[in-house]
């Protein structure tokens, strides 16, 4: 589901405030991460107060107050996981693309997450890209993925430029 | 397809739905769990339906496509019946093969099957294999036979039957007194007896009744749970229907969670086909029963598995646990009495109403009854869910069912119940999966993760790792738990980079168990268990890292350092080229050198060197 708009959301939902987490989750699955705009009119739309728009934005790991990259590469940390030592699947994603947990790179392409736990334990370690579920990773196979992704991406640009020229 | 109006009407449905079945010969079936999609099975069925169409068998084989059968490991697997031949890790290349011989001339690809890793032969049928011989799946088994997207699947197995036989026929109380009878008890870790649950919630005053289905699976390394909703939702609805027609319940929720994405996608598939069909909404199947579920998305926060915070969060508040001085049986849900089991638990509720309590409780211990499905990962031969009868002890479940170790290392510890469970050392693998016994033994069932370590996991970083999930879950409401967490991760931090002292020991113990006693919700009441347990089993590792600055495991990454094997080392570069901290040097084709001043112990030159010339001391 892409949502066009916030107020596509909020749609038959109005005045219900226990349909708050439900509104957020689409927001966040449709543009990425919860704005201020965004908090703003669910707040309007809903009869819940700012505040407590903001507080549940801020409480739950679900929800991202900041704009995250084209491709979020999600590590799962759970505990079959990480004896699967994820840990360092963590270490080459961040230090490859010189970014902290939950940060957006300058570029917009990428954005490093971590999760407790995804229930895909027997295929550990697990890394999620977009959805896309990559089983039993190891750091030469994670920094192989993050180095196709940015291929990909630049051929798409250059192709994209070409065009216009 | 058009409303159902009548019991009768189902019943025949089913009878016909049935009858249908039979006439298929030959069946595919193919998983499409989050873990065999993660190995592409999605393409082996595309693959599959083009192909069958192509050779003109699209009529006559029917290609199944199923949940989680548990065994993820292998996947994608595909089963061809009537043969019970089972294929593992399929690819799509395989399909025109396995149209053209196995399932045309009932041929055997030997490439395509199951190596046992414990005795090395190849099996060819399912049923053979050792992995689900051991096991007793009663709730597992039924995810082979359905397509989770389809209700009549669910009705051809036998599914709904249960709920003819029970509403608008048994009365409430009756339904009460066969849930207690058969001794089931809360599968998500409480382990508190469901039947006294029911009662308590039907005896209570109120305008409105609710019941909910908890599938907050939050316990890392635990995915029965998901298994069981994404595999067969009808079977978990099923369940709450019964359970709101005892409890007299007209609404139902189920809370998911979102990083679940197919299993959030199938209970609302299930949801809607049951409202269409009349098993949900007004007078159902022409009884005077009315009842409706609604699925709610979790927001990612551990704490909402806890049954006050679930509730607030259904609200649409912060997911914060309140005082349980009057239970949410009685003041749940929008101050409403309120049931709320787990999904297990649910699941197992048709099960007992079909055959009857006795039925159930067969199986099982003393005080423990029925089976449970375990999520056995980690360090071991065989990973997967798996479903054993209440009272099979832990060493059946982690040798003979997971095959023992991997990697051909020792095994040391499983650890259960998740973050408030704790690690159980070998010689205590005699005990038996049991609520009880396993809460006497310092750890828990829990939701029935089962993580096996082998020597190389370090205890003292076990209870780092859970005591920094712990810190990161815990909402921070009540002090205990708040800062109590923070301050025991601090020292178990100290102990593990080397700057651990005795005494910190006892302090450890006993910020523990003021931890335990006074905090306000399951959170933090267990939450010291992963420490308290390495404590009492594995003291001499804390010893070492404390007296000898030591990680006897090679974990810590304070305590450890990396360097170069120079007769292994072929100078090949890898680990230069990958090193984010450029701490290695030579040149190419001469042995490489690691300056430990740079190194920040990533261990990714580890994992990159193909001659494992890097070594840990």
């Amino acid at each position: 589901m892409h949502l066009q708009s916030i107020e596509t959301a909020v749609q038959n939902r109005r005045s219900q405030p226990h349909q708050l987490i439900e509104v957020l989750q689409d927001v966040q699955e449709s543009f990425g991460y919860i704005s201020q705009e965004a908090m703003t009119t669910i707040s309007k739309e809903l009869g819940v107060p700012l505040i407590d728009v903001f507080r549940s934005a801020s409480f739950y790991k679900a929800f991202s107050l900041k704009p995250r990259g084209k491709h979020v590469l999600t590590m799962c940390l759970g505990t079959a996981c990480h004896v699967r030592q994820a840990k360092l699947l963590l270490n080459q994603a961040l230090s490859q693309l010189q970014l902290k947990p939950g940060e957006m790179s300058d570029d917009g392409l990428f954005t490093v997450e971590h999760v407790n736990c995804l229930g895909a334990c027997a295929l550990g370690p697990v890394v999620v890209q977009n959805g896309t579920y990559h089983h039993h990773m190891t750091p030469a196979k994670l920094r192989k993925l993050i180095q196709s992704i940015r291929k990909t991406e630049k051929e798409g640009k250059d192709h994209a430029q070409n065009k216009q020229s | 397809m058009p409303r159902i109006s009548s019991l009768k009407e189902l019943e025949a449905l089913k009878k016909k739905l049935q009858a249908e079945r039979k006439k298929i010969k030959k069946t595919l079936t193919t998983c499409a769990g989050t873990g065999c999609q993660a190995s592409k099975s999605k393409e082996v069925i595309n693959k599959l339906r083009k192909e069958l169409a192509a050779q003109g068998l699209d009529k006559k084989v029917r290609i199944r496509t199923t949940g989680c059968h548990g065994f993820c490991e292998q996947g994608p697997i595909m089963v061809l019946d009537p043969a019970n031949l089972f294929y593992c890790h399929v690819r799509s290349e395989d399909v025109p093969e396995i149209v053209s011989q196995s399932l045309s001339r009932g041929k055997v690809i030997e490439r395509l099957l199951y190596t046992d890793p414990v005795s090395g032969e190849k099996i060819k049928t399912e049923a053979a294999i050792p992995f689900y011989r051991a096991q007793d799946r009663q709730l597992l088994a039924m995810n082979r036979l359905v397509d989770p997207e389809s209700l009549e699947d669910y009705l051809a197995v036998g599914g709904y039957s249960a709920l003819i036989k029970t509403i608008g026929k048994v009365e409430p109380e009756t339904v009460i007194e066969e849930i207690k009878k058969s001794g089931l008890r809360g599968r998500g870790g409480g382990g508190f007896p469901t039947g006294r649950k029911w009662t308590e919630c039907r005896q209570a005053a109120g305008e409105e009744k609710y019941v909910i289905c908890n599938a907050d699976e939050g316990d890392p390394g635990a995915y029965m749970d998901r298994c069981l909703l994404e595999g067969n939702p009808h079977l978990v609805l099923e369940g709450m229907m019964i359970g709101a027609w005892a409890v007299g319940a007209q609404k139902g929720y189920i809370y998911v969670r979102n990083e679940y994405p197919l299993a959030v996608k199938h209970a609302r598939q299930a949801v809607a086909q049951a409202r269409a069909w009349g098993l949900l909404g007004e007078n159902i199947l022409g009884t005077s029963f009315s009842f409706d579920v609604e699925i709610a998305r979790g927001g990612g926060a551990f704490v909402c598995g806890e049954s006050t915070a679930l509730m607030a969060s259904l609200e649409g508040k912060v997911g914060e646990p309140r005082p349980k001085d009057v239970h949410t049986v009685v003041d749940g849900l929008w101050h409403m009495p309120t049931t709320l089991n787990n999904v297990e638990t649910w699941a197992n509720v048709p099960g007992i109403m079909e055959h009857g309590a006795d039925w159930f409780a067969v199986k099982g211990t003393e005080t423990s009854k029925g089976t449970k499905i375990l999520a056995l990962t980690g360090h071991i031969k065989n990973t997967g869910l798996v479903e054993v009868a209440m009272g099979t002890p832990l060493r059946t479940i982690v040798y003979d069912i997971g095959g023992g170790g991997s990697n051909g290392k020792a095994i040391k510890a499983v650890q259960t119940g998740g973050p408030s469970g704790g690690c159980l050392p070998v010689d205590k693998f005699h005990l038996a999966v049991d609520f009880d016994a396993l809460t006497k033994a310092g750890s828990m069932v829990g939701s029935g993760g089962m993580v096996v370590m082998d020597e190389s996991t370090c205890m003292v970083d076990v209870a780092k790792y859970f005591l920094t999930f712990l810190q990161d879950e815990s909402c921070g409401k009540c002090l205990p738990c708040r800062l109590g967490i923070e301050r025991m991760l601090e020292i178990v931090t100290d102990i593990t980079e080397g700057r651990g002292r005795p005494e910190q020991i006892d302090l450890l113990k006993e910020l523990a168990e003021t931890v335990q006693e006074t905090s306000l919700c399951g959170l933090g009441k267990t939450a010291p268990n992963p420490v308290l347990s390495t404590l009492q089993y594995f003291l001499d590792e804390y010893h070492i890292h404390i007296d000898q600055k030591r990680c006897p495991a090679g974990v810590c990454q304070s305590l450890i350092s990396y360097s170069v094997n120079e007769e292994k080392c072929t100078g090949c570069g890898v680990c230069k080229r990958n090193c984010p901290s450029q701490a290695i040097e030579g040149q190419k084709k001469h042995p490489h050198r690691i300056i430990d001043d740079l190194c920040t112990r990533c261990g990714i030159c580890t994992s990159e060197c193909q001659f494992q010339s890097i070594a840990v001391s």
